[in-house]
């Protein structure tokens, strides 16, 4: 089974020829930002793997994330208009969503703290999984396993946005298989009524696997952004593995959506690097990888240096393996807690002392 | 005096013009319908989604993200069973946010048989419900309960089920609701919109005072010593209704009725059931992991020794569905005959 899977990963690579047009597309955006964006890909890819590491070192219980989405995810977090409250945009995640974090300004400490479960873990005290995030100041919305329900949990935070008047935008992503969940169909349908469309990023991360379900498997579409057509609703498919189309097309759709209030639907194609989580091994696959062909290329255009891109790397790995040792040190989450939180400010919600 | 569906009207009126409650929604909720009970008729802030269940508790969800307070109504509980998935993540969002987020929401739906309402106008969702920690859940039986059960859910920080029991909603009550005029004809004049074009109606809401029923709190609707009835929704009427007839052969009975199913007032219970010594758990969800079951398990652990008869749940028959001919209906939920002959068997026990 293994054998065959590798075999279908190679041919369920991204097929827009992303390499070739990656490596050869223009480098349209200012030097310190292409600079910026390799490093907070760097550093993404180094949290992915480290968090794998800690997975297979029995540090966690369980890995899931995205490493080979960073140049879709790290333009998105560079572009959020971040803050709490209506104002600023909301994000409803899933759970390949570190890059975004952490070009939100993560610290990678922190979601080591989430996958390691300890009490220190801000997003949820020990309770969740890697990579459901929260972060009620910067508007991230918890991540939740079902998948899909985010489309339309989505929609509530949007409407309260276009109530709210200004800029902000409800930004939702979530995979190419969990398209085929009626609630994708939902999010389209209640953004785009007439009168009342919605501000809203609607995004997929379309990386040709459901677990292991291939495209073909499920899609008869050529391209799931499609859908949004029937709802006319802007749409765009771009290459995900280019952080440069990433985030000229990101940067064009947000400023269409903060100005018209209207929703868009933007399917980025990307690469799987890792497979979905540990429950399939969480080991490297042949798919193109999109920080090493965006460092190769900004190497050749001579903007970075090879010792400035194994500095990098160098750096972040030590940091990442400290934050490991720290958190290792630090206490789980008290066996007594589990009654908190349930209903705000800890009213009473054991039935025992009703 | 006003009917549930007028109460709960009132009441939504009553929140969006006091309590921020910012939208009233669900399928057909706006105009020119306000709801199949008319229970959203005339407010400012109900509007009609897409005949989408998922959508409208997505939707909740999200505006409860953002802190705008909302309720938000499935038409039938019957159609709520598709997003229970959705009902889950809000009661545990608080949780799994470590408190960091918290939902002030209210879902509302009518439940119950009673109406002839056939396979999928008939379930119950109260076991269901209770099964979804992180929510209060709420069920009132007159309509003074409904106006100050919604007022307190409007005000929780916390999602709350509102369940309407659907036999009800067009009962009137015997108390006024505080700021309802007396003449109820006058009360329709004012707030319930006429048959036909409705495009130029308004209505005319009477001076509405707050009153809210706390959440978690019975209420004894019938006092006695021989036994205690505990109860909530349509049954209240039905266990009132044999408690008067016991009452005229020198029976008397207790009735509790529970309004709040999460929490649940167990210290009035506890006490009731310490002076009848016997108890009969009523409703009318199906009997297999029944309300009823935990209340009876939970009371047959901690008054085994004061207890003159093991406690009993009267529900609806473990069936697929409630048939439409009365017959089917009856032989199904209680009936006031079935739970008269219930308390009738208790009494008879012996310890």
């Amino acid at each position: 089974m293994a054998t065959s899977k590798a075999k279908k990963s190679k041919t369920s690579a991204p097929r827009l020829g992303a390499k070739k047009s990656m490596a050869n597309s223009k480098l349209d955006l200012p030097k310190d930002l292409l600079l910026n964006i390799h490093r907070l890909m760097v550093k993404s890819r180094v949290l992915e793997d480290r968090l794998i590491k800690i997975y297979k070192a029995g540090d966690a219980y369980f890995w899931i994330g995205g490493p080979g989405e960073e140049a879709f995810g790290v333009p998105l977090g560079l572009l959020i208009h971040k803050g709490k409250g209506p104002a600023y945009d909301f994000l409803h995640l899933h759970y390949r969503c570190s890059p975004t974090l952490v070009a939100m300004g993560m610290p990678m400490i922190d979601s080591i703290r989430l996958i390691m479960n300890r009490s220190t873990d801000p997003c949820t005290g020990g309770r969740n999984f890697a990579n459901h995030y929260c972060f009620p100041e910067m508007n991230v919305t918890p991540v939740s396993s079902p998948i899909e329900v985010q489309y339309p949990i989505a929609l509530g935070t949007a409407w309260s946005q276009r109530r709210f008047g200004g800029q902000g935008v409800s930004i939702v992503t979530g995979g190419d298989a969990g398209t085929a969940e009626g609630d994708f169909a939902s999010c389209l349908v209640w953004a785009s009524r007439k009168g009342s469309e919605l501000p809203m990023l609607i995004t997929v991360q379309n990386n040709r696997w459901g677990i292991s379900t291939a495209f073909e498997g499920q899609h008869g579409e050529s391209h799931i952004a499609d859908r949004g057509k029937a709802f006319n609703i802007k749409t765009l498919v771009i290459n995900g593995n280019d952080p440069i189309e990433s985030y000229i097309k990101l940067r064009e759709s947000l400023d269409y959506i903060r100005l018209k209030r209207k929703p868009v639907l933007l399917e980025a194609k990307v690469s799987r690097l890792y497979g979905h989580s540990s429950a399939d091994g969480a080991s490297r696959r042949p798919e193109e990888d999109c920080v090493e062909i965006f460092e190769e290329k900004l190497k050749r255009a001579g903007i970075l240096s090879d010792r400035q891109a194994q500095s990098l790397w160098k750096e972040y790995e030590a940091e990442a393996k400290e934050a490991q040792e720290t958190v290792r040190l630090e206490a789980p989450p008290a066996r007594e807690s589990i009654w908190e939180h349930v209903y705000f400010e800890n009213e009473n919600a054991d039935w025992r002392k009703f | 005096m006003a009917n549930m569906a007028q109460a709960i009207r009132m009441a939504l009126h009553y929140c969006e013009t006091n309590l921020d409650l910012k939208d009233v929604f669900g399928q057909d909720v706006g105009p020119p319908l306000g709801g199949v009970f008319t229970a959203t008729q005339g407010l400012e802030t109900a509007w009609n989604s897409p005949l989408d269940e998922r959508g409208i508790i997505g939707m909740a969800i999200g505006l409860g993200l953002s802190g705008d307070r909302c309720v938000a109504e499935i038409q039938f509980g019957d159609y709520i069973f598709n997003t229970i998935d959705l009902l889950k993540i809000a009661g545990n969002t608080h949780w799994v946010s470590n408190g960091a987020y918290h939902l002030p929401i209210v879902v509302m739906t009518p439940v119950g048989a009673g109406i002839r309402g056939s396979i999928y106008h008939s379930h119950s969702f109260d076991a269901w419900a209770t099964r979804l920690p992180g929510w209060k859940v709420v069920f009132p039986s007159t309509p003074l309960d409904a106006y100050g059960l919604m007022i307190s859910a409007v005000q929780d920080p916390n999602p709350v089920l509102f369940l309407k029991p659907k036999a009800l909603m067009r009962v009137r009550g015997e108390e006024l609701l505080p700021g309802e005029p007396e003449d109820e004809k006058q009360l329709k004049k004012m707030i319930d919109a006429p048959v036909g074009d409705r495009s130029q109606w308004r209505p005319q809401w009477p001076q509405l005072a707050e009153y809210a029923v706390p959440i978690g709190k019975a209420k004894i609707t019938r006092h006695g010593r021989a036994l205690s009835v505990v109860t909530y929704g349509r049954n209240v009427l039905m266990c009132n209704q044999v408690a008067d007839e016991l009452q005229r052969d020198g029976i008397n009975i207790e009735v509790i009725d529970l309004r709040s199913l999460i929490p649940y007032d167990w210290d009035t219970i506890r006490e009731s059931v310490r002076r009848s010594g016997r108890v009969l758990f009523v409703n009318e969800d199906t009997e297999v992991t029944n309300f009823g079951e935990h209340l009876a398990c939970r009371m047959t652990k901690e008054l085994f020794y004061e207890l003159l008869a093991a406690p009993r749940v009267l529900a609806a028959k473990n069936l697929p569905g409630i048939g439409l001919h009365p017959n089917l209906e009856e032989a199904t939920v209680p009936q006031v005959g079935d739970i008269k002959q219930a308390i009738l068997e208790l009494l008879e026990e012996a310890p």
